[in-house]
């Protein structure tokens, strides 16, 4: 089998005192759309957060395309190829959607244009000139999405991007990750709702107590209800 | 800048250390005049004790005011003032000074509270700025002369304060019931709310403390106890001049404490002794005294934030805090 | 002679300029302040210093080297801008994870050693500085009499302001900088060196400042002293305006000057009150300030 795009050893990390992970392995290949499963509090968000180098505190290795991240400069990191979408998707007041959308720097070759954009996302485009947090939830997050994809990233690192949107929105990105997914991008999403996870990923990946503690692919799903059942109280 | 004041706990041991060390203190203070030039050291003594007055309210407060030269100077020219064009004993003019510091603070502080942390700090500045203009205007003060020749006159008409060891010992005491003041208002139910406001304000607000009050009260205390280090110097000196409302003062007690140690009972002492010695130092050597001062406090900020005492409560006295403190 | 209120127009007219004067420099002060609190939250106690730096470059340069005021217009604020960008680098960058006080009082350290060394050197007497040739002499406008340089002053303050306004507003570096002032994790997160920026950002106000400084050389004295007094009423600027906006730090410090002239004209006693009590006054009703979005 090839070298996973992003590998992620015996990963540590704290949040001042509180220590949030305890030695997280995982790896995504390239092409993957993959999901970290689990309760609230178990490390999802924070294991996104330390492999982004957001959270500061942290041991163990983070391998992307071979480069390790540990040791680069938060603002290195996007560089190597990784776009970060954040739980609170991070839309930014002061600046137009416009702003918005390019304020991310384009990493790589590959990106989409804005013109692509605002082809795939309409809604953008006609309120390109006002403030980003006027949006509407659900186009915050394609915002969210949108701004990332023109940087030519490898690899999305998505934080729950259904989180309290209309079933009709979160169809409409469960889509957009489809179309991403058959482009090539490689995906680490972190996702409470399961039906939704279920439908896009490949493997998954279950924490809990900041460890993972079961990974499989979307074929052993079946085998696996119980423990889900039983960790996530699905 | 609750993070890197000390944490309270202590052991029995050190509490007993700290007392003997007080006491060693007191001792040293009640000799002290007769192996150094008593001026000098009731100089310190009032600058130390409006050094404390000032940590009253950033070391257990949390409140870094940019003005207290106001309570400080202004004390200095009310005591001045009625001592020498009314008449009043050195007692009354005295209290009529501390009256005055508690009457601008209150003004002061009543504006101030309106906003937090560095507007806080900026609006008290502004203020004692504004205060500063007032001063110069006013005829009172005798502008650029200041008030000068201020008879030193009796204490309750018995004890004769032209007399140097009398006067000495009068400001002993009058520190060391300030100071007495501050340690009984910091360990009461009353100081335990206030630092409860600065290691997390909105945590007192939400258990229901009017947190604004107590910011006040605070203030309104420590201006009154800066008033009486003010006045009592007045008297000392024999002069109430502008230098002391200007805000090269209102900085000069913040590095006291920087340097001394934020928020532990005796490094504003300590700061207020260093600082007064350097300058006394500098004086006759022709460095500037602003350039000396200026890089203390950027040490101090880099490298030193604890200060002296802080330091040593952390290193030596309270080593199981010192952990916690970074 | 035309009178309003009892006074002479002329005598009018002649305070308010010098209270757009003053304005000018509240103005590109305040608007310095803002900028650097905005990204750094450091409030630049050492603002009123670089002001001071600024002048005294000028002044140094034209009798030392024999370099005029036009490069010195361009040199000046490079100096200070880049003398702000080693400052920032050596220690102000270490306090950004502390109590904001810190920066206050570092920055306030500074100050009193930049200020110290000037009057260790050069005394606490003013050193003129001459007006530009081009600029000497005034115009008559009709009404007032208007000497060039203030003129300029004026003009140029303005083009300042309003240039900086639109660097902050209108272009892909300031979207960078408010982003950042927004969250600059997320900004560093997405690729761009927030460091870096926080750096220049600094500089920018440093410049800033140091522009303000030699464009008020031929209005004031060079002298050590003339940041330190000042600073402390931009802050009054600064906390009645609210540093939430960037045109909101400059409109109030137009207004203040204007204010502080005109209560020149009517009651001169009160003329380096005035700010402070309109500062008391707007705390009294709107305590975030006329322009604040923050607490």
């Amino acid at each position: 089998m090839s070298e996973p795009l992003l590998a992620v050893r015996d990963l540590h990390a704290w949040y001042g005192e509180g220590q949030a992970l305890h030695g997280v392995n995982l790896d995504v290949f390239r092409g993957e759309t993959v999901t970290l499963l689990g309760r609230n509090g178990v490390g999802k968000t924070t294991t996104l957060r330390a492999i982004m180098g957001l959270v500061r505190k942290r041991t163990g290795s983070v391998t992307f395309n071979g480069a390790d991240l540990i040791g680069l400069p938060l603002h290195r990191v996007a560089h190597q190829g990784i776009g970060f979408v954040p739980e609170e998707r991070g839309i930014f007041a002061t600046l137009t959607v416009d702003e918005n959308l390019i304020l991310p720097p384009v990493v790589a070759k590959g990106g989409m244009s804005v013109d692509e954009i605002f082809e795939l996302f309409p809604n953008l485009k006609e309120r390109r000139n006002s403030p980003g947090t006027r949006l509407s939830g659900g186009e915050q997050q394609m915002l969210a999405i949108a701004r990332i994809l023109r940087t030519g990233v490898q690899m999305l690192l998505l934080d729950e991007p259904t989180e309290g949107l209309a079933p009709v929105i979160v169809q409409r990105i469960g889509e957009l990750l489809a179309t991403l997914k058959k482009r090539g991008m490689t995906i680490l999403l972190v996702e409470q709702n399961f039906r939704f996870a279920a439908r896009i990923a490949d493997r998954f990946y279950l924490m809990e107590h900041g460890k993972v503690l079961e990974a499989f692919p979307v074929g052993e799903l079946g085998a696996h209800t119980e423990l889900l059942h039983e960790v996530l109280g699905v | 800048m609750s993070e890197l004041t000390l944490q309270e706990r202590r052991t029995a041991a050190s509490v007993r250390l700290e007392w003997g060390l007080v006491a060693l203190g007191v001792a040293a203070l009640i000799a002290a005049p007769f192996f150094i030039y008593p001026i000098f050291v009731m100089k310190m003594l009032c600058f130390a004790l409006f050094a404390c007055a000032f940590n009253l309210l950033l070391g257990y407060t949390g409140l870094l005011s940019f003005g207290h030269a106001t309570f400080f100077g202004g004390a200095a020219y009310f005591c001045a003032y009625a001592v020498k064009a009314w008449g009043w004993p050195p007692e009354a003019g005295i209290l009529l000074g501390m009256g005055g510091a508690a009457l601008l603070g209150l003004v002061m502080g009543f504006l101030a509270i309106r906003r937090q942390g560095i507007y806080f700090a900026m609006i008290t500045l502004a203020l004692a700025q504004m205060f500063y203009f007032f001063c110069v205007q006013a005829p009172f003060t005798e502008g650029e002369d200041g008030i000068q020749g201020v008879p030193r006159g009796s204490l309750f008409g018995i004890v004769d304060l032209n007399v140097t060891m009398n006067m000495y010992y009068v400001v002993l005491a009058i520190f060391l019931i300030g100071v007495f003041a501050i340690w009984r208002i910091v360990n009461s139910p009353f100081g335990m709310i206030l630092r409860s406001i600065r290691e997390n304000e909105n945590r007192a607000i939400s258990l229901g403390y009017s947190v604004g009050r107590y910011k006040l009260a605070a203030f309104v205390m420590s201006a009154a106890l800066a008033g009486l280090a003010g006045a009592t110097k007045a008297i000392v000196f024999q002069f109430a001049t502008l230098t002391d409302v200007t805000w090269q003062m209102s900085g000069e007690v913040i590095l006291m404490n920087l340097l001394g140690g934020i928020g532990t009972m005796v490094g504003p002492v300590v700061g207020a002794g260093l600082v007064v010695g350097l300058e006394n130092t500098l004086a006759t050597s022709g460095f500037p005294v602003t350039i000396a001062t200026g890089l203390i406090f950027m040490v101090c900020v880099l490298v030193f934030r604890r200060g002296i005492v802080g330091e040593i409560y952390a290193r030596w006295l309270a080593p199981a805090a010192a952990g916690r403190d970074r | 002679m035309t009178m309003i209120f009892g006074i002479p127009i002329q005598a009018l007219l002649g305070q308010l300029l010098v209270g757009l004067i003053n304005g000018s420099f509240y103005a590109m002060l305040s608007l310095g302040l803002a900028v650097i609190f905005g990204l750094l939250r450091i409030i630049n106690f050492a603002h009123g210093a670089l002001y001071m730096l600024g002048a005294f470059i000028g002044y140094l340069l034209l009798v030392h080297v024999g370099i005029g005021y036009w490069p010195a217009l361009v040199l000046v604020p490079l100096a200070v801008g880049l003398f702000g960008m080693a400052v920032e680098r050596a220690a102000l960058s270490r306090l950004y994870r502390i109590d904001p006080l810190y920066g206050l009082l570092f920055t306030f350290g500074m100050a009193l050693v930049i200020e110290g060394v000037f009057r260790f050197y050069y005394g606490v007497s003013g050193n003129p500085y001459a007006v530009p040739a081009l600029l000497a002499g005034g115009t008559n406008l009709g009404f007032m009499f208007l000497p060039n340089y203030r003129g300029w002053v004026v003009l140029a303050s303005l083009v300042v302001c309003i240039g900086t306004w639109l660097l902050i507003e209108k272009t892909r570096l300031g979207s960078y900088l408010r982003a950042a002032t927004e969250n600059p994790e997320l900004v560093q997160a997405f690729g761009v060196n927030v460091p870096l920026l926080l750096t220049l950002t600094y500089g920018l106000g440093a410049a800033l400042a140091g522009l303000a400084g030699i464009l008020a050389a031929p209005v004031y004295q060079v002298s050590p002293l003339m940041g330190s007094d000042l600073i402390i009423v931009v802050f009054a600027v600064v906390v009645i305006g609210g540093m939430g906006s960037i045109l909101g730090a400059i409109v109030t410090g137009y207004m203040l000057g204007l204010a502080e002239g005109l209560t020149k004209v009517f009651y001169p006693e009160a003329s380096n009150l005035v700010v402070f009590v309109i500062m008391a006054i707007v705390l009294l009703l709107r305590p975030a300030g006329l322009f604040g979005r923050d607490a």
